[in-house]
């Protein structure tokens, strides 16, 4: 396949959620999703950024038919989720990880759950363990496949979520707020897994989060807000502009930050520095550069 | 206090009794339980203990994690016991005040008891080595035949099982919504047994709301993984018989018949 393809694209996707009166009646709408047009290129690590109510879950249930667009469209991997043959397949090319880990994990057993997909989608027996075995695997639970949902942490949970989306052999995952709920160190393995299933297995990742410093080493960041994609680029073009962000009442990653206020300050530092190997990088230019003169 | 349910609990561990077919299990509890009301002596309830003693051990689930599952229905038990004793008509054998306790009544009794209690085991036992997905795909393979009456086997089970999934997990948040209004200073614990049920609408009230938006995040997480009824669905662990679930059935059978020669006919 060619690299180039877009997997996703979306053209002028609008979305109303529709409010209701106790006896039905319409009573008003709200819109969630204005106006956006993004297209995402098959293989890509894509961060979508914003503040709760921005629309970007709202976008995210999109990209797998779970909500079909008022105005526009959307197209998954050459179909149009509007069209109502497409449904399944469009499912099973973009999975879906939800923020909750509880209420997504359908197996009473860990291994059980991963094969629910698989079992939908009618794939044989044999296939089922071959591929359960595999996504086990590629997010690093395979010792746990016998274990009971409930007795994993937050952090294995989502794993588990998101092998049950891999062994449905999807192109692309969505992964809406996956770490909202989790400490620190199950927010680590999520996106370690998810970094990996990008890296190593070439799916498309598509992580809706509102942490900063998840989206540093994706390849294209969308910042969301009021419905609209507000601003896109390298996290290195994004993160430069931290007024920007601080107006869409976004954090920057702490670094990124620090370095913006040394240059606020007079340091003559570039801007959009994302890691503190950077930062030290940079300081140590400054400290060599400043000794000479 | 409110996790220490093992009804419907998995045990995990391998055993034979976990690796046999659960309609094997299935049917088995069903002959058990109904050999517990055929059988009316002795050496019936001895045989019936037997059998069982024998399928815990083959299960290897340890024998206190099965008790302790039964603290839940001692009251229940209690209930039973003293109502035979009490109100079974006979030759008196102890008379306090106006309650009288028969030789039949105390036969009674103990002959409830030793039912209720093998019945139980009997039960749990099968929950404890059939994981409940399992258990309900068992149920929905044995209950097929009703397909063709229009009866929504595949949806009741897959109810079932989701019921089970998620009672652990009610059960906690219930713990936390309780914990987070004792801190309030709401008072589940004193007052009588009307003040105490009204003090648990404030406690049931979130966790319906609660149970709701899980149900509703569940939904969408299905259908997002192609969820569809039971249309086209493959099975990821298909029920096959194998020759240790034959074994298990000739097993069965031969109890059944012991029991019901021991138990009614030659003794």
């Amino acid at each position: 396949m060619e690299k180039q393809m877009s997997i996703i694209e979306t053209s002028h996707v609008s979305y109303d959620y529709i409010r209701h009166d106790e006896e039905g009646n319409v009573e008003g709408t709200m819109r969630a999703v204005d106006d956006v047009s993004l297209s995402v290129e098959a293989g890509q690590f894509i961060a979508i950024l914003g503040h709760n109510g921005s629309g970007k879950s709202t976008l995210a249930k999109h990209i797998n038919a779970l909500l079909l667009p008022t105005e526009g469209c959307v197209v998954v991997d050459g179909m149009d989720t509007a069209k109502e043959e497409n449904t399944w397949e469009v499912r099973r090319r973009a999975g879906m990880v939800f923020q909750n880990p509880d209420n997504q994990i359908i197996g009473q057993v860990v291994e059980e759950d991963v094969g629910f997909g698989p079992e939908n989608i009618g794939i044989p027996t044999k296939e089922i363990w071959e591929r359960v075995e595999e996504s086990l695997k590629a997010v690093g639970m395979y010792a746990y496949r016998k274990y009971s949902p409930n007795k994993l942490s937050g952090g294995q949970k989502q794993r588990v979520s998101i092998a049950g989306v891999l062994a449905m052999h999807p192109k692309c995952i969505v992964l809406d707020e996956p770490t909202a709920m989790l400490d620190p160190s199950g927010r680590r393995e999520v996106i370690r897994a998810a970094r990996a299933l990008n890296e190593v297995e070439g799916v498309t990742v598509i992580l809706i989060t509102h942490y900063m410093e998840e989206v540093i080493f994706a390849n294209r960041v969308f910042v969301m807000d009021e419905g609209r994609v507000v601003m896109q680029g390298t996290p290195r073009e994004v993160f430069s502009q931290v007024e920007r962000l601080k107006q869409l009442r976004l954090d920057v990653p702490q670094v990124t930050l620090l370095a913006w206020e040394l240059k606020k300050s007079g340091l003559p530092l570039p801007d959009g520095i994302l890691t503190a190997a950077e930062l030290t990088e940079e300081l140590e230019k400054l400290r060599s550069s400043g000794a000479d003169a | 206090m409110l996790r220490d349910i093992t009804l419907g609990q998995y045990y995990q561990t391998e055993s034979v009794l976990h690796r046999m077919d659960c309609r094997v299990k299935l049917v088995g509890t069903l002959a058990f339980i109904i050999s517990l009301f055929i059988v009316d002596n002795v050496w019936g309830y001895l045989l019936a203990a037997a059998f069982l003693g024998l399928c815990v051990k083959l299960s290897r689930v340890p024998f206190r994690f099965i008790v302790k599952g039964m603290k839940a229905i001692v009251f229940l038990m209690l209930f039973a016991v003293v109502f035979n004793l009490f109100l079974t008509p006979g030759t008196p054998a102890v008379s306090i005040w106006r309650l009288t306790i028969t030789w039949e009544g105390i036969r009674m009794a103990a002959k409830m008891a030793v039912r209720l209690t093998l019945l139980i085991i009997g039960s749990s036992l099968m929950t404890l080595t059939t994981t409940p997905n399992h258990l309900t795909d068992g149920l929905e393979s044995l209950l097929n035949p009703l397909k063709r009456l229009k009866v929504p086997v595949h949806e009741v089970s897959m109810m079932m099982s989701i019921a089970l999934r998620f009672i652990p997990i009610l059960l906690e948040e219930t713990d936390k919504i309780m914990k987070a209004q004792i801190a309030r200073g709401a008072d589940f614990e004193s007052g009588s047994l009307i003040r105490r049920a009204k003090a648990m609408v404030p406690l049931l009230v979130p966790l319906f709301i609660a149970a709701f938006r899980r149900a509703n995040d569940l939904a969408l997480a299905m259908e997002a993984r192609c969820y569809r009824g039971g249309e086209g669905r493959t099975k990821m662990k298909p029920l096959i018989y194998r020759r240790r679930d034959y074994l298990g059935y000739a097993a069965l059978a031969a109890y059944l018949v012991v029991a019901a020669l021991i138990g009614r006919i030659l003794l």
